[in-house]
């Protein structure tokens, strides 16, 4: 049967296929929808993994356990769950193992633009890159094949253009695989004492030889020959780009992005004139194939930067032909993303700017509270990033800290890998304020359950983490909670334990607007009194989608949209003019 | 056919465009050709601006639209059809959902919403449309289904069967939804401007 599916979808259907046993992921754009969707594959236990190095050794332990098992991750979970990557590729597995790493080009949704096939030799973990859906799960397949038939970890690559494209897939019936009964003590092999590692590295060092000479007779790694006055090495969304571009020109299409099939890669070179290599961010192929001694032409005039596009292949080759007419509009108004009306996350962060603070930022829906006109984030670097940051930020400036910076993360955030960062200013007597927005879901990526939710990714009911006690349990001693609807209440107590030289945690508790399952709206939009309103415009200091401005004559006033607004009241807390209110 | 069709739709993020786009490849796809599409997920959505391509024919490579290829701009907020002109091909269909969904400089008052985007691309496309698919899904009775009466209204530029449209629709939508949302796509498909 022919169905349109995502590589997201392709993958999890691949994974079903394979006979897998074993997912864990981290949700992440633009990998998420992986493990969204393997949970309607009822043969397959699924997890949402509290972050990326937890989901790798879970599926590790599986692996290890004789069943075969996928991780997926997008492509900064890779650097989170890097620590028993590098070491599973000594140990290799038992069941196959399957590593997905879903890479952001562009950074639609991401704080970096990393190439994640560096991994694939820094880890000297094998790694194929499909190039569409049906490639996606033709690929997982073999991957398993391989991590078996090697005995090691497989990197699957997917790019944002390869998740999140739609295209038509064959779909197989799954294999039949004996689940494991016991388990096997093999010291040599998964015991990392030093002295078992010694001996697994030239193991490791064989099998990548060993899997290059597969690469060269591996028939994905396809070699189209036609007119040869130009070559064009790629893989991935690119390759489909080129193709599309110089559909008669000669192609060495790589399936697989690490080890190089460099016999291949001569043979295809000696054939055409001009040989190309057309890589997504990094030089990658090209570093490798200048190192085999072979002329090739690549970032010379194609960008590192920023994802590639149907026009990237011509203008690098032949040069651009960009249309150059008159706009029909001098200005098009932006229309940026932003938090949802209502959202819990509003007050907060209004807050924080009119108190002026210095905010350690953390990744989470909160971040566009980084964007005008909120304006109120200092730094975003990576989960969890904010609260060890804000550890550093009160070290370095001691006594003079006090009262000028808190750090924010989301509950999800938090649970990934916001706990050690709070861990290390009890311990180490940072005088840091922590405010945790526990909106109680995984908000940015689309609404997933995490262990503070209640549920888990299959539907069941589960325990919850008790903020709390957690924070108590680390040795935080003030622990404040807030309903981030009342801002008298955000502020003052956001104000006195600033102002205390010892670690304190805010809770700020009330679900995502988007979170059916919690979220109660209250009904009643509000409105503005026409006639009370001064038309000061503090009210659109927030930011929310629901307030407008309507210009009325020479004086402006502002007005509620009735289908968007919740009746969140924190419009009508700024108000001096007390102009807005449940239905006046 | 040889040549590939590509068609960019564009919108605001709640307006439904993924969902269009769902069942418009999903339409070609039974239709026999082949089929990709593509679009950005994540944070871009959280009320911002929202493009997918679609791209059928004998045989898709790329799962992105080349700029200056767009055949039809499929466009479902007024403003949103101005950000895409420049990715036009020569001659190309410009189908236009007439709603304003303001954003947020004009909410504030710092930016004006332009007030006369259906002249400028009446003006300067022959085959520009402006499309009440609000209006029709009223009438269809239910207003929520303004996205499927606007793919009534594109499915008028393909030689594909009405049933193939329908099975692609009873597809992609829940059960007690299909009926209300065949008939506004049956009067999207109909309707004269």
């Amino acid at each position: 049967m022919k169905v349109l599916l995502s590589g997201n979808e392709a993958i999890a259907r691949g994974a079903y296929e394979a006979g897998v046993k074993v997912a864990a992921a981290y949700p992440g754009t633009p990998s998420t929808e992986i493990l969204e969707n393997i949970v309607q594959y009822k043969e397959i236990y699924a997890e949402w993994s509290p972050n990326e190095k937890v989901a790798l050794e879970v599926a590790l332990g599986a692996a290890i356990a004789g069943s075969r098992a996928l991780a997926c991750m997008k492509h900064v979970g890779v650097n989170v769950a890097a620590d028993p990557l590098f070491t599973a590729s000594y140990t290799g597995v038992r069941g196959g193992l399957v590593v997905i790493t879903a890479d952001d080009p562009e950074m639609h949704s991401s704080q970096n633009e990393q190439d994640n096939r560096n991994y694939a030799k820094f880890s000297k973990i094998p790694m194929l890159e499909p190039a569409d859906s049906q490639e996606a799960k033709d690929f997982i397949k073999l991957a398993f094949e391989l991590s078996e038939r090697f005995d090691t970890p497989v990197f699957i690559r997917s790019t944002t253009r390869i998740s999140h494209a739609k295209s038509i897939v064959e779909l197989a019936e799954p294999e039949q695989r004996e689940a494991p009964t016991e388990l096997q003590h093999k010291f040599e092999k998964f015991v990392m004492l030093p002295r078992n590692a010694r001996m697994r590295h030239p193991l490791v060092e064989q099998r990548t030889k060993d899997l290059a000479a597969f690469a060269e007779t591996f028939d994905r790694n396809e070699m189209i020959l036609q007119e040869t006055d130009i070559g064009i090495i790629a893989s991935g969304t690119a390759y489909q780009y080129a193709r599309e571009s110089y559909p008669a020109k000669s192609f060495l299409k790589l399936a697989m992005a690490w080890p190089l099939p460099e016999k291949k890669i001569r043979e295809f070179a000696a054939k055409v004139k001009k040989l190309y290599v057309f890589e997504e961010l990094d030089p990658f192929y090209e570093e490798q194939i200048k190192a085999m001694g072979i002329a090739v032409t690549g970032k010379a005039v194609f960008p590192i930067c920023g994802e590639f596009n149907p026009a990237t292949a011509a203008s690098g080759i032949s040069g651009g032909t960009a249309k150059n007419e008159t706009p029909l509009l001098e200005y098009i108004p932006p229309r940026p993303p932003n938090m949802c009306p209502g959202c819990p996350h509003r007050g907060i962060v209004h807050t924080l700017k009119t108190m002026k603070l210095f905010v350690s930022g953390d990744i989470g829906c909160y971040t566009l509270g980084a964007l005008p006109p909120i304006s109120a984030m200092d730094t975003c670097i990576c989960m969890g990033a904010s609260v060890s940051g804000a550890m550093g930020v009160d070290k370095a400036l001691g006594e003079n800290n006090l009262g000028k910076a808190v750090a924010v993360i989301g509950d999800s955030t938090f649970l990934h890998s916001g706990i050690t960062g709070l861990l290390d200013i009890a311990y180490n007597q940072g005088a840091c304020t922590v405010i945790i927005l526990d909106n109680r879901i995984t908000a940015m990526t689309g609404r997933q359950e995490h262990p503070g939710t209640g549920f888990t990714l299959m539907g069941k009911p589960a325990k919850q983490v008790n903020y709390e006690h957690l924070c108590r349990a680390l040795g935080i001693e003030h622990i404040r909670k807030v309903n981030p609807y009342d801002l008298a209440q955000v502020k003052s107590v956001i104000q006195e334990e600033i102002n205390r030289p010892e670690a304190s945690v805010i809770l700020s508790e009330a679900p995502c607007v988007l979170h059916r399952r919690e979220f109660k709206a209250s009904g009643k939009a509000y409105t503005v009194d026409e006639a009370a309103c001064i038309g000061c415009r503090a009210c659109l200091q927030i930011g929310c989608p629901a307030l407008e401005w309507h210009n009325d004559g020479d004086k402006g006033k502002a007005y509620i949209n009735q289908g968007l607004c919740t009746g969140c009241t924190v419009c009508a807390q700024i108000c001096k003019k007390t102009a807005i209110g449940e239905g006046k | 056919m040889d040549k590939v069709t590509n068609i960019l739709m564009a919108g605001v993020g709640g307006q439904g465009v993924i969902l269009a786009s769902e069942i418009v490849s999903e339409a070609m796809m039974k239709a026999g050709y082949d089929v990709k599409k593509s679009e950005v997920h994540g944070m871009a959505q959280r009320g911002g601006s929202v493009t997918t391509h679609v791209r059928f024919g004998k045989k898709v490579y790329s799962p992105l639209i080349k700029d200056g290829e767009v055949d039809i701009l499929f466009s479902f907020e007024l403003l949103e059809t101005m950000r895409y002109l420049d990715t036009l091909s020569d001659n190309p269909v410009v189908l236009v959902n007439y709603q304003k969904i303001l954003p947020p400089s004009v909410t504030l008052g710092k930016d004006a919403y332009p007030g006369n985007i259906p002249n400028l691309l009446a003006a300067k496309y022959p085959r520009f449309e402006l499309v009440d698919a609000v209006g029709i899904a009223k009438q269809a009775g239910n207003s929520k289904a303004v996205n499927v009466a606007f793919v009534g209204s594109l499915s008028r530029f393909f030689d594909v069967p009405e049933l193939v449209w329908h099975e692609a629709i009873t597809a992609m939508l829940p059960p007690k939804l299909v009926e209300v949302n065949l008939k506004a796509f049956a009067l999207g498909r109909e309707q004269k401007y």
